[in-house]
């Protein structure tokens, strides 16, 4: 890692709101061509960060670096930076054209370059031909495509992205990200990303970064992340997991890592069957033990042979144990 | 093809509803547009007695005479004098008013908005007499700034609520994406939203230009008899009933520029654009 060449430096970043909200002491080196995702339930400070990141906000303390330069006392429109908002992004008064070249005018270039630029771009994006019209004639996918295409025509040092996806419908979010990756592959370029889907920031990135209250929880790759959550936020927030309390310690494990055995004193723990969910090649079957419900997902013909109320056996695989929220290295 | 407008006939065909609309219909365009027909052809004719339905003879004798009398050009010229200055300072005025109550949030900031509703709160007529004992302190009674006042006072409200409500609909994030392309804080305002706030801002601008072409009360107290707009001929013209149909030759001339407004904003002039600049927000 220590060969690649650092994009972008948060140095002990603070933003604090009127209401002393806000974000503390954040740092983060961000590498050239890297995909990074902010991670976080609403209010955890992720789009505070991106928004300091944009200019649209001012930092209380501490320093942002792009190449090495700071940025944070320069306005929105001086910086290296291009953001695609989560909806309102184009000019419902221009047409697709006009909102495309909008940024490239003030940057006093030649019709003459940048033309066949956005022609280019439109096509990167599958949305030739548009350019006459509307934003309003656009569908909300077609919206976003346009205004990502509008960020990366400005060849941004830095592309920020503000949860681009939430607005739109399921299938076509998965498109979009599926395209998002293709043409940060092919242009190499380095991407800030903002969600709230857990989903999406696994799919997606390179480095998560899980955020919570103001703080980030963990950063790591989507695998680190996944399989090896440093708080209970983040286990409880990254897929499905189940948690057992046991002696003043809480074990994490997921339902994919449980191994379900018929009968009693098998295994680990002695549960009952308490539902069970055909869910394509794999069934979901939640299990009774004490309290506590447990998830596990198993083998369908495994299944076949349990019913309802069927006393199993579980056998604990991979796991992690946390103590106080925190993981415990035991 | 005169067999249908029997009734009876048009009665069945149409059914009970339909014809009971339709003679609704019919009373509202009479009622509607009958005096206007009727204004319209005294202004059209050269001679027009009782008995007659339509004039005897047809001419332009009566609009001859209106532009032959320079007193009545001189207050169709200042008239429109009056409408444009006023329509322009208050636009510079009020625009930037709006936008701040659409933008920014400071104390103060609903009370700002409800005071320009109080000038249309209280009887005119009291308003007028306050102002005209200032007035006279200052010696703007009599003169055209005294007079334009007057008419910015009362288009304050549509002003300022009509184009705040349109520079609200206008988003953040988009304001924001100009800024963010490259665009400085005044280029985003004149390239991005003051576009997109157009239509509420040219509605606002006509009824200001509408209402300063048709008001007489306060023209008439504050400008005495100095300043003569057409409105304030009209009194006199009404007055002299032998002169009715300068009248009716005064009245179109009133109307050609509002229909001429009306017809070229038609796209934005809406039930939604002037509800929209109610809202309190």
């Amino acid at each position: 890692m220590s060969d690649r060449k650092i994009k972008l430096q948060i140095k002990d970043m603070t933003k604090k709101y009127d209401n002393g909200d806000g974000v503390a002491h954040i740092n983060l080196d961000v590498y050239e061509g890297e995909i990074v995702t902010f991670l976080g339930p609403s209010g955890c400070g992720k789009s505070t960060i991106l928004r300091t990141l944009g200019g649209f906000l001012d930092v209380t303390e501490g320093d942002i670096t792009i190449d090495g330069k700071s940025i944070i006392a320069l306005p929105p429109e001086k910086r290296p930076t291009a953001m695609v908002f989560q909806s309102y992004n184009l000019w419902p008064h221009m047409t697709i054209y006009e909102n495309l070249a909008f940024g490239l005018k003030l940057r006093k270039i030649p019709k003459s370059t940048y033309d066949p630029d956005i022609k280019k771009m439109l096509e990167l994006v599958h949305m030739s031909g548009s350019e006459k019209k509307y934003p309003g004639q656009l569908s909300g996918g077609q919206q976003q495509r346009i205004a990502i295409a509008r960020s990366l025509l400005l060849k941004p040092s830095l592309l920020l992205l503000d949860e681009p996806f939430s607005a739109l419908d399921a299938k076509i979010r998965q498109e979009m990200r599926e395209e998002l990756k293709k043409i940060q592959n092919d242009l190499g370029i380095t991407v800030i990303f903002v969600t709230h889907d857990q989903e999406e920031a696994m799919a997606l990135s390179h480095r998560i970064v899980v955020m919570n209250k103001g703080k980030f929880d963990q950063v790591g790759t989507p695998e680190e992340i996944y399989d090896d959550p440093q708080t209970l936020h983040v286990a409880s927030f990254i897929g499905e997991m189940n948690f057992i309390d046991a002696d003043g310690k809480t074990i994490a494990v997921r339902p994919e890592d449980l191994t379900v055995v018929k009968g009693t004193d098998k295994a680990d723990l002695n549960a009952t069957v308490r539902t069970s969910m055909l869910m394509g090649h794999y069934v979901s079957l939640t299990a009774q033990y004490g309290e506590n419900i447990i998830k596990c997902f198993v083998d369908r013909d495994v299944a076949e042979d349990l019913e309802v109320g069927d006393a199993i056996s579980l056998a604990i695989g991979k796991h992690t144990i946390f103590k106080d929220g925190v993981r415990s290295k035991a | 093809m005169f067999k249908m407008l029997n009734p009876k006939r048009f009665y069945y065909a149409v059914g009970r509803k339909k014809f009971l609309e339709f003679i609704l219909l019919a009373v509202f365009i009479l009622f509607f547009y009958g005096p206007l027909m009727n204004m319209l052809m005294l202004a059209f004719a050269n001679e027009y007695t009782v008995p007659h339905v339509l004039p005897e003879v047809w001419g332009l004798k009566w609009w001859g005479y209106v532009f032959g009398q320079k007193s009545l050009v001189s207050s169709i010229i200042q008239s429109f004098t009056v409408a444009v200055i006023t329509t322009v300072i208050s636009m510079i005025f009020c625009i930037p008013a709006a936008y701040s109550i659409a933008r920014f949030k400071y104390p103060g900031r609903k009370i700002f908005m409800l005071s320009f509703l109080l000038t249309n709160a209280f009887p005119k007529l009291g308003i007028y007499t306050s102002i005209a004992v200032l007035f006279y302190k200052y010696g703007l009674m009599g003169t055209y700034p005294g007079v334009i006042i007057i008419h910015m006072i009362n288009s304050m409200m549509f002003m300022v609520w009509l184009p705040s409500s349109a520079f609200r609909s206008v988003h953040r994030q988009q304001e924001e994406a100009a800024r963010d392309v490259g665009a400085g804080p005044i280029r985003t305002f004149f390239k991005v939203t003051l576009p997109m706030a157009m239509p509420g801002i040219s509605v606002a601008t006509l009824y200001t230009f509408l209402g300063s072409m048709e008001e007489a009360q306060g023209t008439m107290l504050v400008g005495l008899a100095n300043i003569k707009t057409m409105p304030v001929a009209m009194y006199g013209i009404v007055l002299d009933s032998s002169a009715v149909q300068i009248g009716a030759v005064f009245a179109i001339l009133l109307i050609i520029p509002s229909a001429l407004m009306i017809f070229l904003m038609r796209k934005y002039i809406g039930p939604e654009a002037i509800a929209g600049g109610f809202k309190m927000k």
